[in-house]
């Protein structure tokens, strides 16, 4: 929810052929605080984290990743994809503090 | 197998649910936080374990699965920065609607929270692979689980990476 957070990105093959397995990367800013560390002051810094990041096609689901504070800040993840028809690509990034970013893409199978 | 996973996942749905009723209902005091902000579904429970052997049994339900060279798992010999190391996990395995591979579990084995990520996959993927960065507090094992839709479990080698300098602030 902070200015420390948000703009994802993700990349995507604009074009591929039937069948084809492809690969989706992506990379999000995200402090990953685990809440185990201190600041300056010695006061806890509180966790601050990415808990899931949720793939679709067409509305449908692909990938879903439950993920910890074990993840480095501005996390990176990437993952292969079927190729089986064009559609929309849709990655939905949530954090524990209410954050929520989305990416979107096109890709055109052929 | 199946069954108990799908029982926490309910139960912890549950409590999650009402943990934020209850928040919901303090915030207007000015108070309240406690479960505030985690994500429906995300489940906590073996998240928040500071044991490998507490975490693996919240995962799977036990801590003893066979090592199978189907499970790739790569990362660095050495890293010199723990708070970032690279990690590629893929499984040989069918991805077809019948059997496939529905969850890879990253493990550290001395974190202070030792799963790292659950990683869910469908057929749609065609494959199971990911590649991310963690964090890592010391030199230690790197390990994964997999678990197919049918509940058969593998695991990998665990891989040693030697730590440099800690990933945890230290």
């Amino acid at each position: 929810m902070t200015s420390s957070s948000g703009s994802p990105i993700m990349r995507a093959p604009s074009h591929a052929k039937k069948g084809e397995i492809i690969e989706v990367r992506s990379l999000i800013r995200s402090p990953e605080s685990t809440g185990f560390q201190k600041n300056k002051q010695g006061r806890i810094i509180p966790a601050h984290f990415i808990q899931t990041v949720t793939v679709t096609f067409n509305g449908k689901p692909v990938s879903h990743f439950d993920l910890g504070t074990a993840i480095s800040k501005d996390p990176y993840l990437a993952f292969r994809m079927k190729a089986e028809k064009s559609g929309s690509l849709k990655m939905v990034w949530k954090d524990n503090k209410g954050g929520r970013w989305s990416a979107t893409a096109h890709i055109t199978v052929t | 197998m199946a069954s108990n996973m799908t029982s926490r996942r309910t139960f912890l749905q549950t409590v999650l649910v009402s943990g934020t009723a209850v928040v919901t209902g303090a915030a207007f005091g000015g108070i309240g936080q406690a479960f505030a902000g985690d994500v429906q579904g995300w489940p906590k429970e073996p998240f928040s374990q500071h044991a490998l052997a507490a975490a693996m049994t919240d995962c799977i339900g036990t801590t003893k699965v066979p090592v199978t060279s189907k499970i790739t798992l790569r990362a660095p010999t050495i890293a010199q920065n723990g708070g970032s190391v690279p990690i590629t996990v893929s499984v040989d395995h069918p991805m077809t609607p019948d059997d496939y591979i529905q969850t890879v579990y990253l493990f550290v084995d001395h974190n202070p929270d030792p799963l790292a990520a659950e990683f869910h996959f469908t057929p749609a993927n065609g494959q199971a692979y990911v590649e991310s960065r963690i964090k890592m507090k010391k030199t230690d094992h790197v390990r994964v689980i997999a678990q197919t839709n049918k509940g058969v479990l593998m695991a990998s080698k665990p891989k040693v990476v030697k730590v440099t300098i800690g990933g945890c602030g230290g």
